[in-house]
């Protein structure tokens, strides 16, 4: 998604939205996100307004105090920036890659199901099944943080059964246009 | 964890970023960099270095990955840095080797405005630079984009000698640009701006 990104050029306009569709984001985070209410205040100050990023490709970022924290294609789901997932990484289901994969994750591509089925992977038990569509916080082997937030193309069993082609689609990973962008 | 997160909020955890490439430690590996990163955490955090650097680490680290892979992507990484690191130098070059033109342009007979073009590739901020400009000459300032899209600030009056001046002088917000790429471009063709 964010492949080709800069600020100078891709960002159409920074305003506050409105205090009712402030709430309505709120509500969306609470109702998507595995995370308290107290927490996210802790991340997102009720007091503290939102600034909506407007991007091409009808992405929005949304920041504050220039910092972005929160992005969403169209009217699709709410993920969290790399950065706010290192400070809490609960909020999203976790996806394991093995550690070959890391490599070409860096470099922005799609994860595939082997490398997620293979031993290094990881991918949640048949009882906890994510459906296809959920946004995911990726894990790589052997480390400690996520290395980058994809949404899911398959169920997560389904990928068991198919073992072939994009199993998660990475969304941002570390290194990444949205990365460097420290502020906004 | 829904329900204890209902009553207290859960801390965030404090990552700590490298400096050089930006990454968290752990994944410095991968960036393009390593060599530097290793220099910084070794100065800064020696405990740190231990963890991810030393030989028990690096041991542990193979993990899954056959020995060949290992030596391929290890190769890949030299590879990498080598690259970047050009690319660098090359960015600096052409750095150094951009202009900063100062034109005079007629705007109604007798009045001129000055157009400075290419201050940006000197991280100079151009709105900041424009208000400066602007408060020294007692003139309107602003930042606009010329024929070829690119920014430019455009002064009002005929400054072109005084920026020139100002900017060789190399203070305040021109502190980063050289002076020998500061030239003074002669209007050919008039205008109608």
């Amino acid at each position: 998604m964010f492949h080709k990104f800069s600020s100078s050029t891709d960002v159409t306009s920074q305003t506050p939205p409105k205090s009712s569709v402030q709430r309505s984001i709120r509500a969306a985070i609470l109702s998507q996100w595995k995370i308290g209410v107290e927490t996210l205040e802790q991340i997102w100050p009720k007091k503290e307004s939102l600034i909506h990023v407007k991007c091409r490709n009808h992405i929005s970022i949304y920041t504050i105090h220039g910092e972005p924290l929160f992005f969403q294609e169209s009217d699709g789901p709410i993920y969290p920036t790399l950065r706010l997932l290192h400070k809490y990484p609960f909020v999203l289901p976790r996806v394991g890659i093995d550690r070959g994969a890391i490599r070409f994750l860096l470099s922005g591509a799609n994860m595939m199901c082997p490398g997620l089925t293979s031993t290094g992977g990881y991918l949640p038990p048949p009882e906890n099944a994510l459906p296809a569509g959920t946004p995911v916080a990726i894990f790589a082997e052997g480390k400690e943080h996520a290395v980058a937030v994809g949404v899911t193309k398959l169920g997560t069993e389904e990928m068991r059964k198919v073992n072939k082609d994009v199993g998660v689609e990475v969304v941002t990973h570390l290194g990444d246009e949205l990365w460097s962008q420290q502020t906004l | 964890m829904s329900s204890e997160s209902q009553s207290e909020p859960i801390r965030p955890i404090q990552v700590l970023y490298c400096q050089v490439c930006t990454f968290p430690l752990e994944y410095c590996e991968f960036g393009s960099s390593l060599t530097r990163c290793k220099e910084w955490l070794k100065e800064s955090h020696p405990a740190l270095y231990d963890k991810y650097y030393s030989n028990e680490a690096l041991q542990s680290k193979l993990g899954t990955l056959s020995l060949e892979a290992q030596a391929k992507l290890e190769k890949d990484t030299a590879e990498k840095e080598a690259k970047a690191e050009k690319k660098a130098d090359a960015a600096l070059k052409k750095k150094m080797a951009s202009q900063v033109s100062i034109k005079r342009m007629e705007r109604n007979k007798r009045k001129f405005v000055t157009a400075i073009h290419g201050l940006e590739a000197f991280d100079v901020e151009l709105k900041k630079a424009s208000k400066f400009l602007a408060q020294k000459f007692a003139t309107g300032a602003s930042v606009t984009k010329n024929a070829q899209g690119q920014d430019e600030i455009v002064v009002q009056g005929d400054v072109a000698d005084d920026v020139l001046e100002l900017i060789e002088s190399a203070t305040g917000v021109f502190k980063s640009v050289p002076s020998a790429n500061v030239v003074i471009v002669e209007e050919k063709k008039k205008k109608g701006e």
